[in-house]
């Protein structure tokens, strides 16, 4: 289970993050949309420790780091293992094969033997469709062949929630599909997951929960039929408005 | 001007006989010099652009105050403090560890800035993707940021490499006994300084002209994975 709570983070005088309370049970999916410039990215950062909250306390299991000193590299490096991160612009290791980006992780961090992490690596890639697709260098892929090793590259460091960051909005529309398919799998497979997307359809069919984020704050949450349909809040139902 | 048939002779026996000493020395001296100074250089040239990366006040103050120096001055100037300059307070050291010390700082100074651009011109996405999977910053260095910053950095680092060679021929002004002394003392007993000054010339360019065939070798093994 993933709880943030009183999460706060400031820009140079700019508050992005404005105390965000929000809990992940095991095994949700949780999606979030909101406008540009809303804090989503942020948050999702700051999930990953990417970005260090100036306030705030997030909660993994029984793993808990605390903001309000600052924490050591050493407890924050501990913390982001328990969360993985998929990037919108995939971001993967241009001077390694698909295979090498996704055996990476448990080598150098995990130090797994190698055939262990190559055998691994190979379960995964093969999961997400790249079998044929192995030995071939990040600029030899697709963009969604390329974000389904950053999938697999996550997966592989066995995170406890999975971090998607609109992952599927630098992709040509016809290879949007094979993305929201793996993401689907690892839904019904019971991966935990926040997912930062603008895809309706798969946070109606894939999510537990839909949360509307503006300015820095979580405006509503609730079931993605009875956010879409019939939302609570006038900000979510004119935001909802401009993008269908 | 025609060159008379003996002259001619002359010539081509001098050319013959001062081949031998001139190759020696460039096998002996030059080339080793610049191998050695070189790996030496980079490490120290990594240490500096790590430290003009690093958070530490101190450490990027030092490495920009030895960068700037180097720079600042020249390597015959360089070589002459720490050969001629330093007996003075007691510091003596031979012609070849001087030589060695000398060029050693020089290409450290010059190739950490390479290094360093090489390092800032890696995204940050790199980074991050690194970090997220929980890598260290010596990790990231390691496994991620350095591999990328190589083949960033062949080029250049190749021109620092072919200048030190050439450079080398400064080690002949304290005394090293490297190709260029040895032009200078053959034509010291029979004055042909345009034959053989010319002749160490065409070795330099040998040398030269076979790093550049590596450098292209190398930097075609390193962007294999980049689009063509
Ligand atoms: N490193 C930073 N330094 C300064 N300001 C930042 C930084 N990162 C983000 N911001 C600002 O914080 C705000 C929120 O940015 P964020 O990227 O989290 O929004 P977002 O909801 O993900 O938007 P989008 O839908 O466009 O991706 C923006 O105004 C942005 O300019
Ligand atoms: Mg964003």
């Amino acid at each position: 289970m993933l709880v943030v709570e009183g999460l706060r983070k400031t820009f140079e005088n700019h508050e992005v993050l404005k105390g965000v309370h929000l809990t992940v049970r095991k095994g949700e999916v949780v999606v979030i949309i909101g406008p540009s410039g809303s804090g989503k990215t942020t948050l999702l950062r700051c999930l990953n420790v990417l970005e260090i909250p100036d306030e705030g306390t997030l909660t993994i299991d029984d793993e808990q780091l605390q903001f309000t000193t600052k924490p050591s590299k050493k407890e924050m490096i501990r913390f982001r293992r328990l969360t993985g991160m998929v990037f919108q612009a995939y971001n993967l290791f241009p001077h390694m094969t698909a295979l090498e980006n996704v055996m990476e992780g448990p080598i150098t961090v995990k130090r797994l033997k190698k055939h262990e992490a190559k055998e691994k690596a190979e379960q995964l890639l093969m999961k997400v469709g790249l079998k044929d697709q192995m030995h071939m260098y990040p600029f030899q892929l697709s963009g969604g062949q390329q974000q389904r090793v950053g999938i697999a590259r996550a997966l592989a460091m066995e995170p406890k929630v999975l971090l998607f960051d609109e992952p599927t909005s630098a992709l040509d529309p016809e290879l949007v599909g094979e993305v929201l398919k793996v993401m689907k799998d690892l839904a019904n497979e019971g991966m935990t997951m926040v997912v930062v997307t603008h895809e309706m359809r798969f946070a109606r069919e894939v999510a537990d929960e839909v949360i509307f984020f503006d300015e820095g704050m979580m405006i509503e949450r609730g079931h993605p039929e009875q956010l879409f349909t019939n939302p609570t809040h006038e900000r979510t139902r004119q935001f909802l408005q401009r993008i269908q | 001007m025609l060159i008379d048939p003996e002259r001619l002779e002359r010539l081509t026996n001098i050319a013959e006989s001062s081949l031998l000493p001139l190759v020696k020395g460039a096998l002996l001296y030059t080339i080793p010099l610049s191998v050695v100074t070189f790996v030496i250089g980079l490490a120290i040239a990594l240490l500096t652009a790590l430290a003009r990366l690093s958070s530490m006040k101190l450490l990027q103050w030092a490495a920009r105050a030895y960068v700037s120096a180097i720079r600042g001055t020249p390597l015959l100037v360089q070589l002459f403090i720490i050969f001629y300059g330093l007996p003075t307070i007691g510091i003596t050291i031979d012609p070849l560890p001087a030589a060695i010390i000398g060029f050693s700082l020089n290409v450290g100074a010059y190739a950490s800035e390479i290094i360093r651009a090489a390092i800032l011109s890696i995204p940050k996405g790199q980074w991050e993707a690194a970090y997220s999977l929980g890598m260290d910053d010596v990790q990231t260095l390691r496994r991620i940021i350095l591999p990328q910053a190589a083949r960033v950095s062949v080029p250049p680092l190749s021109n620092t490499f072919i200048s030190l060679v050439k450079d080398t021929s400064l080690a002949s002004l304290i005394l090293v006994a490297e190709m260029f002394r040895k032009a200078q003392e053959i034509a010291a007993t029979n004055y042909e300084f345009l034959l053989l000054y010319t002749e160490a010339a065409l070795i330099y360019w040998v040398i030269c002209f076979f790093l550049s065939i590596v450098q292209g070798s190398m930097e075609k093994r390193l962007s294999r994975y980049v689009v063509r």
